[in-house]
């Protein structure tokens, strides 16, 4: 579904924009208006995080957004409901991503047929491998969601084919090694790698980690269909609040 | 199908796929050295050269003819280098890191014990060496800081989280996703992703191993029961090893730390307010709310202040083969002053947990029988949390002069 959600948007576009936003940080209200503003700015897609305490994949400004998250009450059931009442409001796809213990302790098939009942459209997991996702793929399936799931430079060739063939929507490819938040070098070996990346699937190609100006984004038409920003977001927000996001993601284009 | 260390449906290796192919290398390189008999006869000589092994099977007969029951011998990991059997498993890591060719170690560590064996093994071998260490378990263990920088290795204060072991662990494993490379996690208890259970685990089995074989000549016959005090589990599943396939029972302490009902604990396996789940790579009991947030832990004994378990523990609770109890703050504090008084044995706080469960049972048994208690670690190099934990008069003078003169 996402998948030709993204095909179709392509034809229009030459690069899609996904954006990431911690639910809860700095609050839920501050969450929506983010939601508002994004959307409304040009994005294509987005990516909602349930705040984990434990988020090892997440660099500084993500994690101490999960954490202040959390310290200000955020639960699943909110996100939940923050979620759906987004997917009903906007028309573009909402994902939720988050660590596998959110899911696990919901219940995956519960949490499954939540999103599925919410709107929402599909989910990256980081710390869940396909070796792992026996169950999450049998419930994604069956709620007709898109499990999206990740390459990394460090993936040898045969695996991403392996990845590929359960992955669903489009494929997450991590730009580098490291924690979200730490710079990219957008440079020859990137574009090889994304070459890699293309060479193994016929899904979908977003990029994520360090990417945070229109140079980037330039860097990646032609060579990804989406480009992702996560972190460049949170700390403008942190920096400017709202309307310095507003203005960042307009200047993308 | 490829084995992920499941047991009993605990374990597995839940990593971001940056992190895959490391894993799978330290999975072959950890397979050939275990199926290579050269590397563990390389092992024990090097545990009996630069630490302490054998280290003794101490019989303590004092405390045996004090609680009237079964004879109590002590497992004496406090002689390592170091003072806790932590060296065991650092010092094995060690040797693969070379297989590897690696040149890099991070570790997190807790009451700070892992931490230095950590450093000592880097400045063996010429690694270069950084720890994560909470910030509330750097004030804690000053001192362990100290030895760690004057032994080349860099102590980063981790702010985030709890500021304790588990948020360390999620720091050294950010780091190691940038720098794997280079760099090999010396993770310092037997949880995490699939293989470290099993690998730690076959590290501290040579405690096990010794301690059947000494048992055995002083007694002629099994103990009845051993115990171990479980913060990750490493030294419990070091011991036990030696005895999973004899009718011993295997009885693993936990921190109950101001009790099981106060919410401050670090109880996983006998309290109520864990559940099974999957977090820093692994699935087990975790202390955790129904949203799947860890919670926060308390224990006297920093090294036993965490929010997971050895997924292989929690499978011998699934199956019962180990018992596991908990003791609280208190009855520690007496344990370690009982078995001080009375054996001049210093045991380290997250020893002293099994030794205060043992003191609640050995009464029971009869006096032909007998039990080992794994002295996991020493308590003299946690000077300043014993003194406290006893709120030792003295003591407190003479750290009020100490800064004043430091001040002056
Ligand atoms: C002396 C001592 N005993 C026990 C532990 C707990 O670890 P484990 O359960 O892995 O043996 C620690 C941890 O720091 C320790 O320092």
């Amino acid at each position: 579904m996402l998948e030709a959600y993204v095909k179709e948007r392509r034809k229009e576009r030459d690069i899609l924009l996904m954006t990431h936003i911690v639910l809860g940080y700095p609050s839920f209200e501050e969450s929506h208006n983010l939601v508002k503003t994004m959307v409304e700015a040009g994005v294509d897609l987005m990516e909602l995080q349930i705040p984990f305490s434990e988020p090892i994949a997440d660099g500084p400004v993500i994690l101490h957004a999960n954490q202040q998250a959390l310290a200000a009450g955020a639960t699943v059931k909110q996100c939940m409901d923050f979620a759906g009442d987004v997917a009903r409001s906007y028309p573009i796809p909402f994902l939720f991503m988050s660590y596998y213990n959110i899911l696990f302790k919901y219940g995956v098939e519960r949490f499954a047929e939540e999103m599925n009942r919410r709107g929402l459209k599909g989910a990256i997991v980081p710390d869940l491998p396909p070796e792992e996702a026996n169950g999450y793929l049998r419930a994604m399936e069956r709620f007709g969601l898109d499990p999206v799931f990740i390459f990394s430079p460090t993936t040898p060739d045969t695996r991403m084919g392996e990845i590929a063939a359960v992955g669903r929507g489009f494929i997450y490819c991590v730009a580098r090694k490291g924690v979200t938040g730490l710079d990219t070098h957008f440079t020859r070996q990137l574009e090889e790698y994304l070459a890699r990346c293309r060479r193994a699937t016929s899904l979908p190609l977003a990029l994520g980690f360090g990417v945070k100006n229109r140079t980037d984004i330039d860097f990646l038409r032609g060579k990804a269909d989406i480009a992702i920003i996560g972190t460049q977001t949170i700390r403008l927000m942190d920096e400017g609040g709202i309307d310095a996001v507003r203005a960042f993601i307009e200047g993308l284009r | 199908m490829i084995d992920r260390g499941y047991h009993s449906g605990f374990g597995g290796a839940f990593l971001p796929e940056i992190l895959v192919a490391t894993f799978e290398e330290l999975e072959r390189v950890f397979r050939e050295a275990k199926g290579d008999p050269a590397f563990w006869r390389e092992y024990t000589d090097l545990m009996s050269t630069y630490s302490c092994r054998p280290t003794p099977l101490t019989y303590a007969g004092n405390l045996t003819r004090h609680f009237g029951g079964a004879r109590i011998y002590i497992k004496r990991e406090d002689l390592n280098h170091t003072g806790a059997h932590k060296a065991n498993n650092v010092m094995g890591q060690g040797l693969l890191v070379k297989r590897m060719g690696k040149t890099r170690v991070i570790a997190e560590t807790g009451a700070g014990q892992h931490g230095v064996a950590t450093a000592t093994m880097a400045a063996k071998f010429g690694f270069q060496c950084t720890i994560y260490m909470g910030e509330v378990d750097v004030e804690r263990q000053r001192p362990n800081v100290f030895w760690m920088e004057r032994l080349g290795a860099q102590v980063v204060p981790v702010r985030e989280g709890t500021r304790i072991l588990k948020d360390a662990i999620n720091e050294a494993f950010r780091d190691w996703v940038g720098n794997m490379d280079t760099t090999h996690y010396v993770l310092g208890t037997a949880c995490g992703p699939h293989p470290y259970p099993e690998m730690v685990s076959y590290f501290q089995s040579i405690i096990g191993r010794e301690a059947r074989e000494q048992i055995l000549e002083r007694e002629e016959c099994m103990p009845s029961r051993v115990y171990a005090c479980v913060g990750g589990g490493s030294n419990a599943m070091g011991i036990f090893s030696g005895f999973l396939e004899e009718p011993v029972e295997l009885v693993g302490v936990e921190a109950g730390g101001k009790g099981l009902r106060s919410g401050r604990h670090a109880s996983r396996l006998c309290s109520a307010d864990a559940s099974v789940g999957v977090a820093q790579g692994y699935k087990t009991y975790f202390l955790q709310n129904t949203d799947g947030q860890m919670l926060e832990t308390h224990s006297v004994a920093a090294g036993l202040d965490y929010v997971g378990v050895s997924p292989l523990l929690a499978h011998f609770k699934e199956n019962g083969r180990v018992r596991f109890e908990a003791a609280t703050d208190q009855e520690v504090v007496e344990a370690l002053a009982l078995t001080m008084r009375m054996e001049g044995l210093i045991p380290a706080l997250e020893s002293a947990h099994a030794f205060a469960q043992a003191f609640k049972e050995v009464s029971e048994l009869s006096r032909d029988e007998a039990v080992i208690i794994n002295q996991s670690g020493r308590g003299d190099k946690d000077i300043f949390t014993i003194a406290d934990a006893f709120e030792d008069p003295a003591w407190k003078d003479f750290i009020r002069k100490k800064a004043e003169k430091t001040h002056a």
